[in-house]
This record gives C-alpha cells, sequence and structure tokens, in this order.
C-alpha cells in the first residue's frame, strides 16, 4: 500500500517535469489567482454604493437621530431618592425623619464602630484621601498589602486580590477567566454584578434554575454528551460555574457541598460570590465554605465586597496563587483603576481585627435574623422568603396584583408607613429591563447586630400592622 | 471633506478669528513634505487661503495648538524590533529548558486534583509574562507608604529568583521625587483644608455607607456633591460614581444600545472600550485624534445606515478623552464639536486626566479652547486625580442626568461613595473654584501650567523625544527598546526619581515610553533634580533620540479603520 502511493507520487513528479512550460505558467497563475481571491474581500460594503455626493448630502441633512435619553413626559418625574442627612448608620436620619436603619447592609455595626473611625483617620493623617494612581503605577500603598495578606489569612487561602470597587470584583474577575467560546454555568439568581461580568466575558451562559441541582446537572450531562461528539473542542472548552453564597436576591443559601461534587464529577471550576455571607456565615465569619464545612481549596475562586459586613469601599477575591494572581495582569478593574484610597483599607484591617477577636457576633447576628424571622411569620398578605440566618431577606406580596407598578406602589406604602414610625425599610431595587430574571418586587430587610430585642419586635409589629393597614386598604379599595 | 466642513464652519464660527500657525519652530519633516504635497494637489478646487486654514486647522481655534510626534528613527525602529526578536527566541529557549525540568519553573501550578480538568489558561498567553514582562516587573506595582505628594517614600524590595517573588527589605527609600502620580493640582495632602474636613467627615460618618443610591445610601453629602460639580462644569446637573473606571464602563451601557453606533477613538481607555462593548452598539474605531478619519467613519455611517439591513443608526455617540494619558494629547476638541454639530452624532468626552489640568481656572479641555460645555452631550470625568480623591462624574443636560439616575447601573446595584472621599472632593473643587476665599487653587493651576511647559521644552532641548502636546501635563520619554524599559525605571528609582515606564501591550509593539505626570506641587528645584537624572541617564541609556524632526499629528499616516461587531 505504501509503496503504491510512493509510485503515484514518482508519476506525479514526472508529469510535472513533462508538462509544458505554457501550462506550467498557466497553472500557477491560476493558483495565484485562488489565493488571491481568498484573500480579498468578497465585497466593500462602502465603496458598492454609487449615490452621488449631492445624494450623500441630502442623506446627511435628512437624517435625524434619536434624542440621547428618551424624552420623560411630565406626569412621570423621574422618582425622587430618599435623601439620608449624616451617617447610614443604626439611626439613620432618612427624609428628615429619625429613624432605625433596617435597610443598610452594615450586618456587623461596624460602620459607626469608633475603632474603625480611629484607624481610618490615622491612615489618613499619614496618607491622605486619594492614591492618585494604578497599582501599577506607585498607587500600590504598604496598607493595601497588609490588608490583601490579612485577608487570605482570614479566609485562610494562598492569596488575595483587592479591587476599589465592590461592583467592579466579580464583574471584573469573571472575563479575567472565561473568554469567548467558554460555558459558563450561572443560577437564575445571580446578582447584577455577575450578570455584567458574564456578558463582558461574551462566553456561552448557560442558566440553570434557582438552586436546582437536578437541571444543574441536566445542564452539564447534555454538555457531557456534546464534548463526545466534539472532544477536540472539548478539550480547549473552559466551563465554570458561578454560584453566590447567600443570594441578594433570594436571601437563599446556595448547595455548595451539592455543588462541589457536580464539580469533580464534571470538572467544573466554581467561581462563588460571597458578598453577603463573608462576615455573617460560617462560625468566625468565613461565609458560606464554613457553614458547610466544605474544604475552600474545593472553591476554586471567592469573591466578595468589603462593603456589607466590614463597612469599609471596594471588594476583594481570595483563592489559590495559580488562580488570583492572574488577575494582577488580566483584572480589568484592577489594573486599569485608580487603587483603594488607603484609610478604607486601613478601616478594613480594623473591622478584620474585631472579626477575628470576637466570633460572638456571628453568633449574635444569627439569633437577631431567626427572632425577627420567625416574628414575621404569618402576616397576612406578606410572604417572607429567605433562610432563616440571612440578615438580608425578603418581604414579597403573597398575591401579585398582577401589575408591577401597583405591587411596588404597594410595599412603597409599606414602607412609608413604617418609616413614619421610626423603621427605615427600603424596596430591593431592579434596573427592570436590564435583569436577566427579573425577581419579583419586595421590600428588603436588613438585620444588623446593633438592632435590639425591642427594637427587632418593633419592626416586626409595624411591618403586620402596615401591612394590614394597607393591603387591607387595597383590597377593599377595589 | 475635512475641508469642507472647516470652511463652512470657519465661516460660521470665526471669520474673523486670527489664525495660528502649528509653530514648531523646526521646519517641517519628511512626512509633513507629503503631506503638504497632497494638500497641494487639491488646490485647484478650493481657494488658497482655505487650504491655510485646513493645513493648521486654524479657524476654530483660539489658541496655538502645538502638538508633535516625531517619527521614530529606522535605526531604533529596527533595533527594537531585533531586541523582541532576540527575547521571543531566549523565551522559547528558556520554556524549552522548562520543559525538560532543565530550568525550574517557578509558575504557580494547578492543584494535584484539578489536573485533568481543562486548564484555566492556555499556555501561549503567558508566554510574553513568563519571558519578558518577568525580566522587568520589578519596574512597576512599587509599593509606597507615604502621601503620593511630590515626593513619596518606596518600600525596598529584592528578589531573589528573578523577580518571581518579593521580599520586604523594610527599608524604606525616602524622599523620591514622584513623577508618577496623577497629583495634578498636588491636592494629595494629609494635612492642609482638605484633609481636615475628610476628617472630621470620617469621625462623623465613618467610612462606609453599605448601600446603593437607590436604597438607603443617598446621602445630602452626595447631593452637595452634585450640585458643585455641575456648578463647576457650568453644566445644568452632574452624578457622581464611586470609581472611575465603573463611570465608564456602567453608564455607556445606559445610554446606547443595539443599533446605535458608537465612534471610538482608537487610544481610549479600556473602561471607555469596556463600556462600549457592555453597551451592544455597533463601535467603530477612529485613527487617534485624527478628524479626517472621523468625519470619514461619520459620513459612511449615515451614507450607509447599519450593515446589511440599511436601516438609519438610531444615534452615533463619538467617545473621546481630554488628554490621552498614554501619549500625552489633547483631544481636538473644536473640531469634533464642529463634526458633532454637522452630523447631529452625540458627544461623550472622558476628562479623566483634563479635568483639573487644564484651562486657566481648571475646568478642563472645553475650556482650555474657550468652547461651551453645553456643547458636549456628556461631560465626564474622575476625581482621582486633580482631586485628590476617588470615583467620577457625568455631567450634562438636566434630562440626561434624570434619566441616569433611574438607569444607571451604578446607581442602583453600586455602594455609594464614601462620605470623607466625597468631603475631599467637595473642598479641593471649592478651592480650585475660589470659593474657600483664597487664590490657592488658581495659583496650583497656574503652577502646573508653569511647571508643565518648563518640563516639556528642557526635556525638548535635551535632545529627546517626547510626545504629546505643549501644554498637556503628561509627558512621555521614548524609550523604543524593550531593554530600555527596566533599565530607565531602575536608573531613575537609584537616583531617587519615581518615574513609570510602559510597554507593550499598553503601548505600540516598538513605542515604549516612560512617562512623567507633573504635578502643581513639584518645586523648581525638584523639576531641576529630575530634569539632571534625566539627562544623565539619557546619555547612559543613549535615549536622546530626536533629530528635532517634528511632524504634527495630523500629518501621521493615514490608515484604515476597522470595526468591531457584536454578536
Amino acid at each position: 500500500m505504501a509503496s503504491g502511493q510512493q509510485w503515484v507520487l514518482v508519476e506525479m513528479v514526472q508529469a510535472f517535469y513533462e508538462a509544458p512550460a505554457y501550462h506550467l505558467i498557466l497553472e500557477g497563475f491560476l493558483i495565484l489567482w485562488i489565493v488571491r481571491l481568498l484573500f480579498s474581500k468578497t465585497y466593500k460594503l462602502q465603496e458598492r454604493s454609487d449615490l452621488t455626493e449631492k445624494e450623500k448630502e441630502e442623506l446627511i441633512e435628512d437624517w435625524q437621530p434619536e434624542p440621547l435619553v428618551p424624552l420623560v413626559s411630565k406626569d412621570h418625574p423621574p422618582p425622587k431618592y430618599d435623601v439620608v442627612s449624616g451617617p447610614t448608620s443604626h439611626e439613620i436620619i432618612v427624609n428628615g425623619k429619625e429613624c432605625i436603619n433596617f435597610a443598610s447592609f452594615n450586618f456587623l455595626g461596624l460602620l459607626d464602630n469608633e475603632r474603625v473611625k480611629n484607624q481610618a483617620l490615622t491612615s489618613l493623617r499619614k496618607y491622605g484621601v486619594g492614591t492618585c494612581g494604578p497599582r501599577g503605577f506607585y498607587g500600590t500603598f504598604d496598607v493595601h498589602l497588609e490588608l490583601e495578606e490579612r485577608l487570605a489569612k482570614f479566609m485562610r487561602t494562598e492569596e488575595a486580590i483587592i479591587y476599589s470597587y465592590g461592583f467592579a470584583t466579580i464583574a471584573s474577575a469573571i472575563p479575567a477567566y472565561s473568554k469567548r467560546g467558554d460555558i459558563v454555568f450561572v443560577d437564575e439568581a445571580a446578582c447584577f454584578s455577575i450578570q455584567k461580568g458574564l456578558q463582558a466575558s461574551r462566553s456561552n451562559i448557560k442558566y440553570f434554575k434557582h438552586n436546582d441541582m437536578d437541571d444543574l446537572e441536566r445542564l452539564l450531562k447534555e454538555l457531557e454528551t456534546e464534548d463526545q461528539e466534539n472532544p477536540r473542542k472539548a478539550r480547549v472548552t473552559r466551563r465554570f460555574i458561578v454560584v453566590e453564597g447567600l443570594y441578594i436576591n433570594t436571601g437563599d443559601i446556595c448547595p455548595l457541598p451539592e455543588l462541589v461534587q457536580l464539580k469533580y464529577k464534571y470538572k467544573v471550576r466554581i467561581l462563588l460570590e460571597e458578598s453577603l455571607s463573608f462576615g455573617v456565615l460560617g462560625e468566625h465569619g468565613r461565609g458560606v465554605t464554613e457553614h458547610f464545612g466544605v474544604n475552600i481549596d474545593d472553591i476554586d475562586l471567592i469573591s466578595a465586597n468589603m462593603e456589607n459586613s466590614l463597612a469599609s469601599i471596594g471588594g476583594f477575591c481570595c483563592g489559590r496563587s495559580f488562580v488570583i494572581d492572574h488577575q494582577r495582569l488580566s483584572g480589568q478593574g484592577y489594573c486599569f483603576s485608580a487603587s483603594l484610597p488607603p484609610m478604607l483599607a486601613a478601616a478594613a484591617i480594623e473591622a478584620l481585627n474585631i472579626m477575628e477577636e470576637d466570633i460572638d457576633i456571628f453568633r449574635l447576628l444569627r439569633d437577631k435574623c431567626k427572632h425577627i424571622h420567625s416574628a414575621l411569620q404569618g402576616i397576612s398578605g406578606l410572604e417572607v422568603v429567605g433562610e432563616s440566618i440571612s440578615p438580608a431577606f425578603h418581604l414579597q406580596l403573597e398575591k401579585s396584583t398582577g401589575s408591577r407598578e401597583l405591587d411596588v406602589k404597594l410595599l412603597r406604602g409599606i414602607i412609608d408607613y413604617c418609616m413614619n414610625r421610626q423603621i427605615a425599610l427600603t424596596q430591593a431595587h431592579y434596573l427592570d429591563k436590564e435583569e436577566r430574571f427579573l425577581p419579583p418586587p419586595s421590600i428588603r430587610v436588613v438585620v444588623t447586630i446593633e438592632q435590639t430585642e425591642e427594637e427587632l419586635e418593633k419592626a416586626a409589629s409595624l411591618i403586620k400592622e402596615a401591612a394590614q393597614h394597607i393591603l387591607q386598604h387595597t383590597v377593599l379599595g377595589h | 471633506m475635512l475641508i469642507r466642513m472647516t470652511e463652512s464652519s470657519v465661516k460660521k464660527l470665526s471669520n474673523g478669528d486670527r489664525c495660528y500657525r502649528a509653530s514648531n519652530g523646526v521646519k517641517p519633516g519628511k512626512n509633513g513634505c507629503v503631506k503638504n504635497h497632497y494638500l497641494y494637489q487639491k488646490q485647484h478646487c478650493y481657494p488658497e487661503e482655505k487650504i491655510y486654514h485646513v493645513a493648521h486647522n486654524g479657524g476654530l481655534y483660539k489658541r496655538p495648538f502645538n502638538e508633535v510626534f516625531e517619527e521614530t528613527p529606522m535605526l531604533v525602529a529596527v533595533l527594537t524590533y531585533m531586541g523582541y526578536g532576540i527575547l521571543t527566541l531566549f523565551g522559547y529557549l528558556r520554556d524549552f529548558l522548562r520543559d525538560w525540568k532543565i530550568e525550574k519553573c517557578q509558575n504557580a501550578t494547578e492543584r494535584e486534583e484539578q489536573k485533568d480538568f481543562v486548564p484555566l489558561y492556555q499556555d501561549f498567553e503567558n508566554f510574553y509574562t513568563r519571558n519578558l514582562y518577568m525580566r522587568i516587573r520589578d519596574s512597576w506595582n512599587r509599593p509606597i507608604c507615604s502621601v503620593p505628594g511630590a515626593k513619596f517614600d518606596v518600600m525596598d524590595r529584592v528578589s531573589y529568583d528573578y523577580n518571581w517573588t518579593f521580599k520586604y527589605t523594610g527599608k524604606v527609600v525616602k524622599d523620591v521625587i514622584n513623577m508618577g502620580s496623577y497629583n495634578y493640582l498636588g491636592f494629595a495632602e494629609n494635612h492642609g483644608l482638605c484633609a481636615d474636613a475628610a476628617a472630621d467627615v470620617t469621625m462623623k460618618y465613618g467610612v462606609g455607607v453599605s448601600s446603593t443610591r437607590r436604597e438607603m445610601g443617598n446621602l445630602a453629602k452626595h447631593e452637595e456633591l452634585e450640585k458643585l460639580v455641575a456648578r463647576f462644569l457650568g453644566v445644568e446637573a452632574a452624578m457622581a460614581f464611586g470609581m472611575g473606571f465603573a463611570t465608564n464602563s456602567m453608564n455607556i451601557p445606559a445610554l446606547v444600545g443595539k443599533g446605535c453606533l458608537i465612534l471610538s477613538d482608537e487610544l481610549n481607555h479600556a473602561s471607555l472600550v469596556l463600556g462600549a462593548r457592555l453597551s451592544g452598539a455597533t463601535i467603530r474605531v477612529f485613527k487617534h485624534n485624527n478628524m479626517q478619519s472621523l468625519e470619514k467613519l461619520l459620513r459612511d455611517a449615515i451614507v450607509h445606515g447599519q450593515p446589511r439591513t440599511h436601516r438609519p443608526w438610531k444615534k452615533i455617540l463619538i467617545l473621546v478623552e481630554g488628554i490621552y494619558s498614554m501619549e500625552g494629547s489633547i483631544i481636538r476638541l473644536p473640531e469634533v464639536i464642529a463634526l458633532k454639530k454637522k452630523y447631529k452624532a452625540f458627544l461623550y468626552l472622558d476628562e479623566a486626566h483634563s479635568i483639573g489640568a487644564l484651562g486657566p481656572s481648571g475646568k478642563g479641555v472645553v475650556e482650555y479652547f474657550g468652547l461651551d460645555p453645553k456643547d458636549v452631550d456628556i461631560m465626564m470625568g474622575t476625581f482621582t486625580k486633580s482631586f485628590g480623591a476617588a470615583g467620577g462624574y457625568i455631567g450634562g443636560k438636566k434630562e440626561l442626568i434624570d434619566y441616569l439616575f433611574t438607569h444607571s447601573h451604578s446607581a442602583v446595584y453600586a455602594t455609594s461613595m464614601s462620605p470623607p472621599v466625597v468631603e475631599q472632593i467637595i473642598t479641593s473643587m471649592k478651592c480650585i473654584m475660589g470659593e474657600d476665599g483664597t487664590s490657592f487653587g488658581r495659583d496650583r493651576i497656574q503652577q502646573l501650567a508653569e511647571n508643565t511647559r518648563y518640563f516639556r521644552r528642557k526635556l525638548q532641548e535635551m535632545g529627546f523625544i517626547i510626545y504629546g502636546n505643549n501644554d498637556s501635563p503628561v509627558v512621555p520619554l521614548m524609550l523604543y527598546m524593550p531593554a530600555k524599559i527596566g533599565a530607565f525605571g531602575r536608573e531613575m528609582l537609584k537616583r531617587n526619581i519615581g518615574v513609570v515606564v510602559v510597554g507593550f501591550p499598553a503601548t505600540p509593539i516598538i513605542e515604549s515610553r516612560a512617562r512623567f505626570c507633573l504635578s502643581a506641587a513639584h518645586t523648581k528645584e525638584m523639576l531641576d533634580t529630575a530634569l539632571r537624572m534625566i539627562s544623565e541617564v539619557g546619555d547612559l541609556l543613549q535615549l536622546k533620540y530626536s533629530r528635532h524632526l517634528l511632524v504634527p499629528l495630523l500629518d501621521r499616516p493615514f490608515e484604515t479603520t476597522y470595526e468591531e461587531n457584536e454578536e
């Protein structure tokens, strides 16, 4: 067989020698022509038109763009924000009224902690406010290095990296790893910054039903069959699962142990967003991995912001150096943004100190969550959504009126009722048109360790009262 | 095409205006001749006087626009390519040695348990990092431990494994002259009015907010800041955001979407590029600061409409920056505005580096050219640089800001700005505006302008190739060869000057450079010291490439533009 092929080859070479010159030239020319056709553009869009200059001018004259922003009619003025004068701490002044804060994610009450403030002040007196540069160009301060080391140590990972903006953390981290053509499995309830990160990554995104491991496994199996059909592609397609530890949109905890099992079964990496669960779940506040006793090395990347429990600004990612170090050159929000003001980093370090010194605060927070959670059960018309140990959970209407606008109005009525009686609440706000899966309208209740038993009781009974008052009223009104 | 545009706008705008020559004071280079020749050919169509206007873009400008980019000397270009060639060859050689375990591989590696996963990084992705960047990694991320003012303290570090890891010796290099931070007006301070005000607010408010603007994080302080910013810029309203990068990447998607066209300068910052990509609009890129290229794109876009369907574009948004931080160039704003008006496009101006740093009262590039802020639809800028704080803003018409308040991703999903940071901006901005009753702000602006002119002139006289506009406080000094990037950074630090060096991929592959950022806080003595050291290192590394053949920007070769389509 091999010798047969050889023979054909020899014959071909011979034929080549025997062919007349004009034949070879013609063939050579044809080959060149084909090459040219292959490399030339099929058509040039802009040169194809045969408009005269005058016609072009007319077109330009005629073109009318849409306005930059849609015109707002006078009857629908833009919604007013609630104005907070003074700090957003436990006691808060909203729209001129003194209230107890049930709306800011200041779970551990570190926002107005004197120790934290003093550390921030000391840092301000040493470094000033701004950093005047990105990390690469003299924007790295010794405080940043210390905070990164402390965070890594606290989470018991090899390395941590800090960002100057909480939202940008996971939104930059995802596209640093997942690129065009890669596959990402995401929970439907994933928060907006995850969605933006996914969009920036341009990967192939597959949503699975919220916390539904069967649905995820179904998608993973589908992928497995696809892989078998096209093993070449499978070898270079990275795959990730993106989940939140404690979902901000639902108040649920992700089933991490099952996720880890699936990870090894289907060889998918897990990226975990812990903005709400960091400093909340687990005995030492290390988040959902500690809560379930999952080995933190089994999670490829953990991302969280420092704006909730740590009550500072910014965010961080942690994990193995192999993974994290990559972001120092590829995390867009890290490389191209000014670094975190050192005083904010110093505040975060002091907040970490407090978290390490006193692990009782995490238990205390859980107790308070359970307390108000049970106190809010059985309100007619309102349903409590979220885990009983979640410090941020939702109150949704049991029955929607059918129109989102009206639902929102009703909930706003309840909030105003409470706000007039010294309990500050807020709705969970979304950009309705931008969300991939828009959660139903809800009031988001936030528990902090500063809230006393009485305040929790008062909030619960007020909400009950308000619901009765307003929802009943509506029913009568119909 | 531009000729016609300028002609008509010249008539409209400034018939009596004086025209300035692009006066480099030096005869035009080779390239300039070619370009003049091109203009000359067209002469028969247009009166000679008009061509003069075009050649110098005179009529629209109220001040001289001196922006030059000297051509790369041929020998230098060849040597630079050779340098990269050698580095690449050695890179392959060392990768080969690493493969055969002859050289120790310092890379962090995948966990044993996950060795059979799809690799997280493709091997070639890291070739550049491993073999080129790692050699000079010590030139970046140098930690400092003081205010990033006119001088700072750099932490000493050593590496025993060729830059794979660093050890801090505990020593501190004191009083390094800071030529790297974007501290244009010198507001990076730990004492004085701004710091005192920020300190008070820290004790009163704490540093965090723990909620979004839309929910429970809308402080009266934020609203005060926004009113002040609007007044400062001379626009109807403004909105502030917690991060400069996110101001771009999270607001552009709120303004344009599918069916819209974004025309973006090729050298725009990563945040603008990301914002444009997230928006889902079609993106077309024009040559840097090249108005012919921009006008061609505008005309083609309107005449041909969207690709395939040929429907007219919904809106066209032009994205430009005031000062380009890697080139030191200033946007040709008068021409951009003339074009935008003619073609009914919208203009998004990113003043990250120009706000505070340009214009007689620090109001940025619009004031620098004596233009009306109302002609810019979206005025964006950051507080990181001139104000010594953090965050960004968008200013414009009231409708625009109202719309952003309800549709900005930042307002609804991101934690609002830290109160002490807000306070720092408010005090420094008031100081710039003279509302604190002193002339400190104005003096700083004046000082910065003087420092800029002095420093640039001196460097040019020394024979370095300097890019950019004579008035730009960002001063790129060309190094070209990869080996000189690290050498320059290290030699300068040895002489107690902190500089920023940049190479590929932040710049074109052969145009590696050092960058100096001037500050009002620099005294003449500091600048003289810095200049002396730069000259010394320049002689040592043979960096004085200039043959004083200055080529105006407009005469850089016109290249084709390309289009980026979203799925």
